[in-house]
């Protein structure tokens, strides 16, 4: 459950930017999260529910924008999407894949008022 | 003022008696554009500082509970003992089992108790060493809470990272948790004299591992039947006199 540390973390940063922003509240939180980043999404909202309480977050609108993942083959150099971490290149077949995209784990902005 | 719709600076006195609550556009983005993991990687990356400024070679073990990270542990000391300065950080979620283990092998070592969290993180790790109080030139072990999902998001400063899988646990464990293997640099396959007797076959376990993360460094032991410690013990020790430690 190393999503509620996430979730925290997520709170830690919003918070301190909102506050450096002199923001009363933060209304909306924009995260990106790749499909490759580690993340149970079912949980990490579950986390997040609890972890904004008694926060600026406590009303926040969550956006969460996806980001397909993305390899090159370390063999025949090509470029195709990857759903997991053990992916073959589709021309080569290779396991030799260096993911590209997919491992994003960012907050992206904050709406604050 | 108000500095989103300039209604201060009208010429004309009035009174709005009610704030700025009725501007619908009082909301700002602001762009922030940094990982999550920031405050954790950033003080990973001043343990890692310290470590390499005293010389300190560290590795974060990382494994599922029960595939014999403390045995292979205890059997590195053994090898390794005498010929430098041998440190210990031990996670765990209770107990300090593993740490009176280390602690009977004359090592120091310093037991993190995490009560309910699944991983340990930089800021605990800083903490641990600092009683530790490690010496310049030494080797820290840092045993993580067993647990083959959460530890690999969390660098910890250490110089590699190692993920320990046992035969017991089947040989598709890479596939099923591929995270943990890609963000290691070496595997242990651990355990491999029970292989006979299991639905487990050695090369899949290998094979598997590498299809998550072609850069392994792969090693394959019995800690408990001394199979296999030579040859680990003999790359740390590569590792330890190499010009980049």
């Amino acid at each position: 459950m190393h999503e509620l540390s996430i979730a925290q973390s997520m709170v830690e940063l919003a918070e301190q930017q909102a506050r450096q922003h002199n923001a009363e509240a933060i209304e909306e939180l924009e995260l990106e999260i790749g499909c490759l980043a580690g993340i149970e999404l079912f949980a990490l909202d579950f986390a997040l529910e609890s972890s904004v309480k008694g926060t600026m977050l406590e009303n926040a609108r969550i956006v969460r924008r996806h980001i397909d993942g993305q390899g090159r083959c370390g063999d025949c150099e090509a470029v195709f999407t990857v759903s997991t971490l053990f992916t073959p290149c589709p021309v080569c077949g290779s396991y030799a894949v260096n993911i590209l995209k997919g491992k994003e784990l960012r907050l992206k902005s904050i709406v604050i008022k | 003022m108000c500095g989103t719709c300039g209604c201060g600076k009208h010429h004309h006195e009035h009174e709005h008696g009610h704030g700025h609550d009725h501007h619908p556009d009082d909301r700002r983005t602001i762009a922030v554009e940094q990982d999550i993991l920031q405050r954790n990687n950033l003080l990973a990356e001043r343990n890692r500082g310290y470590f390499e400024a005293k010389h300190i070679f560290c590795l974060n073990l990382m494994s599922a509970p029960g595939s014999g990270k403390t045995t292979l542990l205890e059997e590195t000391i053994r090898r390794l003992k005498g010929r430098l300065p041998l440190y210990v950080i031990e996670g765990d979620q209770q107990t300090s089992n593993d740490a009176n283990r280390i602690a009977a092998l004359d090592v120091p070592v310093f037991q993190i108790n995490t009560g309910a969290g699944c991983h340990l993180e930089a800021a605990t790790v800083h903490h641990a060493f600092q009683h530790l109080n490690p010496e310049n030139d030494s080797l820290l072990f840092i045993e993580n809470v067993g647990n083959l999902v959460c530890p690999a998001m969390f660098d910890l400063g250490e110089a590699k990272k190692v993920v320990i899988v046992s035969t017991t646990e089947g040989d598709d464990k890479p596939l099923k948790y591929p995270h943990i293997f890609q963000q290691a640099d070496i595997c242990i396959i651990n355990k491999i004299d029970l292989a006979p007797f299991l639905n487990t076959e050695v090369a899949t376990l290998r094979e598997n591992a590498l299809k998550a993360n072609h850069r392994l460094l792969l090693f394959e032991v019995s800690a408990l039947q001394n199979t296999g410690i030579d040859h680990w013990c003999n790359w740390l020790e590569t590792e330890l006199t190499a010009p980049s430690h």
